[in-house]
């Protein structure tokens, strides 16, 4: 630390931390392979990339949160291995999240010593810890109230908490996770000057982000990952946006999945000047579009876009206010609930099929008919025999593989699974279908045979609704696409005009 | 090898390890153990006369009707603690109508168990509605029902005493509905009560098995969120659960007025929690989405039967406190899910 020069606006010779050849897999699946990485003293370095491309992975590597994987990691020359969140914080490495990980009920100086309290005579020494926090706080210019419990803060200021208590252990390498998504214009710039400060300090700061005008103010240096695999690292006078974009979406789009020119039929969904609103704030403002039967509307956006708050809107199962004007099939849709929804012939295939989607204790049997057990058992008594049957059925059309019909559905595959929601929704024939995420989390084989339905769907007359985080994907299968960018839709590209780096510019804010 | 990693080979494979991993074939290797106990303590010959067993069953009955109820609330991810209470109340009240009142049981009985479902029914809204945590809402029916059961007796036992306008006290004559419900039939080798719980059973087992509304109490204790979003109508269903609960409560409470010829305003206290046991160790797991009727039918045999072999034998009550709290914790032991 001693040795490190005061304001090191150029890097250092030798780099402060050093990645070599990090992988790692859950279960089957790799999501970073063979990533080389050198972070300098008194840096900033932007880490960029689609969605899932192995960032957040990359990080908790660092971070001491997944423990094991391949290739080693060093800090100022020395090899470690944190094998805890606690450990990197020890070795000089603050992590703050996306998930805020502060005690809500706990004030804010709690929070900002939590794990090692300023103690006297065994005792938390409350006192000298407010003092210490409101001094930390006015050194970093934040005007917070040390005594004020957490969850009565809004979330920019629990944000700005959260990098307190990693600063406050005087970490040399601080990582962000997108750390604005929650803060307004004059909190931005008081997080820049604070990074420019710790930079001035001789820290390294790894920041993660999706915005493009984010990216040219602060990046030293600019490291993209994609599909698990660093494409590289350059400095970001050498990488303008239009290369950066390129890096990001490398690959070459192949015609994996064909996709039949669509024939549109008349209009199924008509959505105007539809807002939905989540925890007081507008998450999904005045959004316009309209989605004809045989289509598939592409609908874009990367995390905090309002995407699936404009599904869960529609679905009538927001937790907030919605305002603006549906219509299916010409009708005004009634939006008072889930139930409402599917009687008027929609379905929505939430992206966490476990925590959304499945009944996991139940059969695969019992989660085929949730959704449509109002027709399945007409007059209450339900009909064991013809809710085999339809299972039956809609597995065999999906290509369901599984032992038996009365297993739990924790049992089977991500892919199995995913049919199996897909299977409810369609038990209950529906004219629009929304999806977010169909493909997440399952292997190449389930996909294509998820794609193939898509297609037998809208030949049927289905209008889609695809959310996806998979631009290949997402590109490959949709025949418009229409880009959400904080809520509000800011582009419109149909098929032909829609290539990978338009639609991701349009996602990050940019034109 | 250790025994634990031989269990687990086994029940990756084989017929053996299949049958064990089915919580039914545990639930029912517990009942056959307290068997098999019986038959080697069997106290003089006690444990093989038919009356041992007529009585066992009487005896668990009134705790199996309860365990009824609260294996739905269970299911739905819910706990109901005011079934003791409401079993109070409702004796209180059938006492005074049947005895007091005179009231005919043909109106007597449906009005307790009105009064039963009423009390499961607010308990239900307050977790359903305005989202009490389940413990506590039940909890505060329970001191709430007992109150309103000893309001009702003046806190004195409901009897057949019956207080003349001269001041001195005369008895009239048992209702016939009470020596009914404690009659016995089939040449007096079957208890009434008896009958009554496996009724009650039946129809929780149809409605939980066949019934729209018993899949959807799975679904809510298995994924509330995933159900909501599938159309169920949450509240709706949790509330009839709860109220379901309390009125095989109120069975319950007949069942046990009938058998004391009385109302005890402090009857049925810490009934609830043998409730929550024989479902427990029937099998259905406290986190919902799990289980049934058929489980919680033989956690009652097991339970009543331990009961039974232990008080043939003369088993201090101490002790068998004692040893019905080891028990719970190895059925649960037992029962718990492995992780593959």
């Amino acid at each position: 630390m001693a040795a490190l020069p005061a304001a090191a606006a150029p890097p250092a010779a030798t780099p402060l931390v050093r990645l070599r050849g990090i992988g790692k897999r859950f279960g089957p699946v790799t999501v970073l392979r063979g990533v080389d990485l050198d972070l300098f003293a008194g840096e900033v370095l932007v880490l960029a990339g689609e969605n899932g491309a192995g960032k957040s992975t990359l990080i908790k590597i660092l971070g001491g949160v997944h423990t094991d994987f391949e290739g080693t990691i060093e800090i100022a020359g020395r090899p470690v291995r944190p094998r805890s969140p606690l450990e990197a914080a020890a070795l000089g490495v603050a992590i703050i999240f996306q998930e805020l990980s502060l005690v809500p009920t706990l004030s804010v100086a709690d929070n900002i010593f939590l794990g090692r309290p300023r103690t006297r005579y065994g005792f938390v020494d409350g006192t000298a810890q407010r003092e210490a926090a409101r001094r930390l706080l006015e050194q970093l210019g934040l005007d917070l109230d040390v005594v004020r419990r957490v969850k009565d803060l809004p979330l920019a200021q629990q944000q700005l908490t959260e990098i307190a208590k990693a600063l406050a252990r005087d970490a040399r390498v601080i990582v962000m996770d997108e750390p604005t998504s929650a803060l307004n214009a004059p909190e931005v710039e008081k997080l820049f000057r604070l990074i420019a400060d710790l930079k001035a300090r001789g820290r390294a700061v790894v920041y993660i982000t999706h915005k493009m005008e984010e990216i040219g103010r602060i990046a030293d240096r600019l490291c993209v990952l994609r599909d698990g695999e660093h494409v590289g690292t350059a400095p970001a006078a050498e990488l303008p946006p239009a290369r950066l974009l390129n890096w990001m979406v490398g690959r070459e789009v192949e015609e994996q999945f064909p996709r039949h020119a669509a024939q549109p039929g008349p209009e199924r969904l008509l959505v105007e000047e539809f807002s939905v609103w989540r925890g007081g704030r507008a998450v999904v403002r005045e959004v316009s579009l309209q989605a004809h039967a045989g289509e598939i509307l592409g609908v874009a956006g990367l995390q905090g876009s309002g995407a699936s708050d404009l599904f869960a809107g529609l679905f009538g199962a927001g937790h907030g206010a919605v305002s603006g004007r549906v219509w299916l099939d010409g009708r005004p849709l009634d939006l008072a609930g889930p139930r409402r929804a599917i009687d008027q012939g929609l379905a929505w295939l939430t992206n966490d099929r476990k925590t959304t989607g499945l009944v996991l204790p139940l059969s695969i049997i019992a989660n085929t008919t949730l959704a449509d057990l109002p027709h399945l058992a007409p007059g209450g008594w339900r009909q064991p025999t013809r809710e085999r049957a339809v299972t039956r059925e809609l597995g065999a059309r999906l290509a369901l593989r599984a032992a038996s019909l009365d297993l739990e559905v924790e049992a089977l595959s991500g892919g199995n699974q995913q049919k199996v929601v897909l299977m409810k929704w369609l038990q209950t024939r529906p004219r629009v279908l929304l999806l977010d995420e169909p493909t997440r989390g399952i292997d190449v084989g389930a996909k294509r045979e998820i794609y193939q339905l898509l297609h037998d769907l809208t030949a049927r007359g289905l209008a889609i609704l695809l959310i996806s985080s998979e631009l290949p994907e997402l590109l490959a299968l949709s025949d418009r696409i229409v880009v959400l960018h904080r809520g509000r839709l800011t582009a419109h590209f149909n098929r032909a005009e829609a290539t990978p780096e338009r639609v991701l510019a349009a996602a990050m804010g940019g034109t | 090898m250790t025994l634990a990693s031989l269990t687990a080979k086994v029940t990756r494979r084989g017929g053996v390890g299949r049958w064990w991993a089915n919580p039914a074939s545990r639930a029912f290797l517990a009942l056959v153990l307290v068997l098999v106990l019986g038959c080697v303590f069997h106290a003089e010959g006690a444990f093989f006369k038919a009356g041992t067993h007529r009585d066992a069953l009487r005896q668990a009955s009134v705790f199996g009707i309860l365990a009824c109820g609260m294996t739905l609330v269970i299911i739905s991810g819910g706990i109901d603690l005011a079934v003791g209470s409401v079993l109070a109340l409702v004796a209180v009240s059938f006492s005074l109508l049947s005895i007091h009142q005179g009231w005919t049981p043909a109106l007597a009985v449906p009005v307790c168990l009105a009064l039963g479902a009423l009390c499961g029914g607010v308990a239900g809204g307050l977790t359903a509605g305005f989202r009490l945590q389940p413990f506590i809402a039940t909890l505060a029916m329970m001191v709430f029902a007992r109150g309103l059961a000893k309001t009702l007796s003046g806190g004195m036992k409901v009897s057949t005493a019956v207080r003349n306008p001269d001041g001195s006290y005369g008895y009239v004559p048992v209702p016939g509905v009470f020596r009914f419900i404690d009659s016995r039939i089939l040449g007096d080798n079957l208890s009434v009560v008896t009958v009554i719980f496996v009724a009650c059973a039946l129809l929780t087992w149809l409605l939980l098995a066949r019934h729209r509304w018993g899949r959807e109490l799975y679904a809510i204790g298995g994924n509330e969120e995933a159900a909501r979003l599938s159309g169920v109508p949450v509240v709706r269903t949790k509330v009839l659960a709860y109220a379901a609960s309390g009125l095989l409560a109120a069975v319950a409470g007949i069942c046990q007025a009938a058998q004391e010829q009385q109302g005890d305003p402090e009857a049925g206290a810490g009934y609830e929690l043998t409730a929550i046991a024989i479902v427990v160790i029937g099998g259905t797991p406290l986190t919902g989405g799990r289980g049934g009727i058929g489980l919680t039918l033989l956690g009652t045999l097991t339970i009543g039967y331990l009961e039974k072999i232990l008080s043939i034998n003369a088993v201090p009550e101490a002790s068998r406190l004692m040893l019905t709290g080891v028990i719970i914790v190895a059925a649960v032991l037992t029962q718990r899910r492995r992780r593959s």
